[in-house]
């Protein structure tokens, strides 16, 4: 089988309003930038096309209908993944194994601003006899799962909100970022109560933006790019949907996803094989908690390593230098994608005032939000 | 072969028997127009049928859009169409949403408007014409609603007509 790499980026810079451009037109606009990205000579030359999107979240049913012009994907095979953009990634890894394709491009947006009824939408993911009736918040999930979290691994909530102040400094170098900050600890734990015990603060704030990806196989990568970034492991897992029934006290999403991406990437000891860190973050405690799931620290030890600074971007184990969702904003489905570009821009050595010393090989996991428990990892190589 | 089966009245729901759950989606979206379609309902609040025509491919379309789906290019032009064209394909529809029959048939057709390449045109509603007569090539001509009831909506034209 064929290695394959990420050969071309393209992205609008992510806002949390962008009532000038239609959906199209900013996902054309990503399309152009990383098909150049690519030194593509034309769009023509692509064999394959991913979107990854939800059709209640874009409110249009068969949504996989409305995805080819924008990608100058006009008659040319093209799915449509109901995930993230991470599950959209190891898709197109697995079209160019089969050998039909050489290159095949990865889309992801999002349009949250136009989305009037948010909560709505993410409820209807619930069981709608059993949980819908009891008329709670879809966000109280998170507050079940955090206070399991807190209990399970003694974690703290100063150590959670360490991770809120790390990201939203982390954000204040990334021109990329909405939510960019310098608070305290305090701040974030003195801002309003929403879900006990999450606070305000806690939670990703919603961004619109699309980002596209040019992968392509080995013989073409190398071709195309002075800079191919290898994926060297692709893991994703769904683990049970009911809220009564699953184990809140494991990632298992998490665990199993990265298990499948270790095993592909040859990792053995994460924590020293891998250089950073970007991970689901879309709520303080699940940067923690997703740390302790893929095995780069024990149970109950990220919070700590987290306030002591070892997630910083000099720290010993880098985590969200990008700013995370909770610094740059949540782009829905597309957040994977942002993991992805930093990663990307890391291992390029194009990250400007954020740009890591050591930058080999690095680790995007990604979630699909509330109420869910499915997530994907990817491992990125510049070798 | 028809199997009846065991039919479940208005009473056995009402009653309790058969037990479900109900529930009314309150999924609310505004979907920005951008570009493209932002400067097309522009027109349309004005009484104007703006198309975009690619220099590249010699094509000029309508609904208009901000690039060219096929040679991928940004470059293109804003041209003013007429607002007149001719039925591509029509239907003639007896059932509303509700499964109602109904009297008077909604009359939905696609109208490629004269000035746009082949196949390129308006869904709309036809009006002002006996269904019997209606003809694909049949030429149609745009009726709008008066300039100060427009909002910039493709129902800035109230139907398309018989000229």
């Amino acid at each position: 089988m064929t290695k394959v790499a990420i050969v071309g980026l393209g992205y609008t810079p992510p806002r949390p309003l962008t009532p000038d451009v239609s959906y199209k037109e900013m996902i054309y606009e990503a399309a152009v930038k990383s098909y150049h990205d690519a030194n593509l000579d034309s769009h023509r030359d692509i064999d394959g096309f991913v979107t990854c999107a939800e059709d209640l979240i874009e409110g249009t049913s068969i949504f996989d209908e409305y995805t080819p012009d924008q990608l100058g994907a006009v008659q040319k095979p093209m799915h449509t993944i109901t995930g993230d953009t991470l599950h959209g990634l190891a898709a197109a890894v697995m079209n160019i194994q089969t050998g039909l394709m050489d290159i095949v491009v990865v889309e992801s947006h999002s349009k949250a601003s136009n989305i009037k009824t948010y909560p709505h939408i993410i409820n209807y993911a619930t069981d709608p006899i059993l949980n819908r009736p009891l008329n709670f918040h879809p966000h109280t999930i998170a507050g079940l799962e955090m206070q399991n979290f807190l209990s399970h691994t003694k974690t703290t909530l100063e150590q959670c909100a360490a991770v809120v102040v790390k990201n939203k400094k982390n954000a204040l170098k990334n021109d990329l970022s909405c939510y960019g900050a310098r608070l305290t600890t305090r701040e974030v734990l003195d801002s309003p109560l929403t879900f006990s015990p999450l606070t305000q603060l806690q939670m990703a704030d919603h961004i619109d933006g699309a980002i596209v990806f040019v992968l392509a196989s080995q013989k073409i990568a190398k071709k195309l790019s002075k800079k191919p970034i290898w994926i060297k492991g692709c893991g994703w897992i769904s683990d049970s949907p009911t809220l009564e029934t699953r184990n809140w006290n494991v990632c298992e999403y998490a665990r199993l996803s990265a298990k499948m991406a270790y095993k592909q990437a040859k990792i053995k000891n994460p924590k020293t094989q891998i250089d950073f860190f970007e991970v689901d973050d879309t709520f303080s405690y699940k940067e923690l908690q997703h740390l302790e799931a893929i095995g780069v620290y024990k149970e109950g030890t990220a919070g700590r390593a987290c306030l002591n600074g070892d997630l910083d971007p000099d720290g010993k184990t880098p985590v969200n230098v990008s700013g995370g969702c909770l610094g740059v904003g949540s782009l829905l489905e597309a957040s994977g994608a942002l993991r992805t570009l930093e990663i990307i821009k890391q291992l390029r050595g194009e990250a400007g005032p954020r740009q890591l010393k050591k930058a080999n090989t690095a680790l995007a996991l990604s979630w699909r939000g509330i109420p869910s428990t499915s997530g994907a990892t990817i491992i990125f190589s510049r070798k | 072969m028809h199997l009846k089966g065991t039919a479940i009245s208005k009473q056995d729901l009402d009653s309790g028997k058969v037990l479900f759950t109900r529930g009314d989606p309150h999924a609310h979206y505004t979907w920005d127009t951008g570009i493209g379609i932002g400067r097309y309902l522009e027109g349309l609040r004005k009484g104007k049928i703006f198309g975009t025509h690619c220099k590249k491919c010699n094509r000029t379309v309508i609904p208009p859009r901000a690039f060219c789906e096929l040679c991928f290019s940004s470059n293109i032009e804003w041209r003013h169409l007429k607002d007149t064209g001719v039925i591509n394909t029509f239907s003639i529809c007896y059932v509303s949403w509700d499964a109602q029959r109904v009297q008077t048939p909604y009359l939905p057709a696609v109208i490629e408007i004269d000035g746009a390449s082949k196949g390129h045109g308006i869904l709309h509603l036809l009006d002002e014409v006996d269904p019997k007569l209606i003809r694909i090539g049949m030429k149609v001509k745009a009726v709008w609603k008066r300039p100060e009831e427009r909002t910039g909506a493709i129902t800035d034209i109230q139907y398309f007509k018989p000229y």
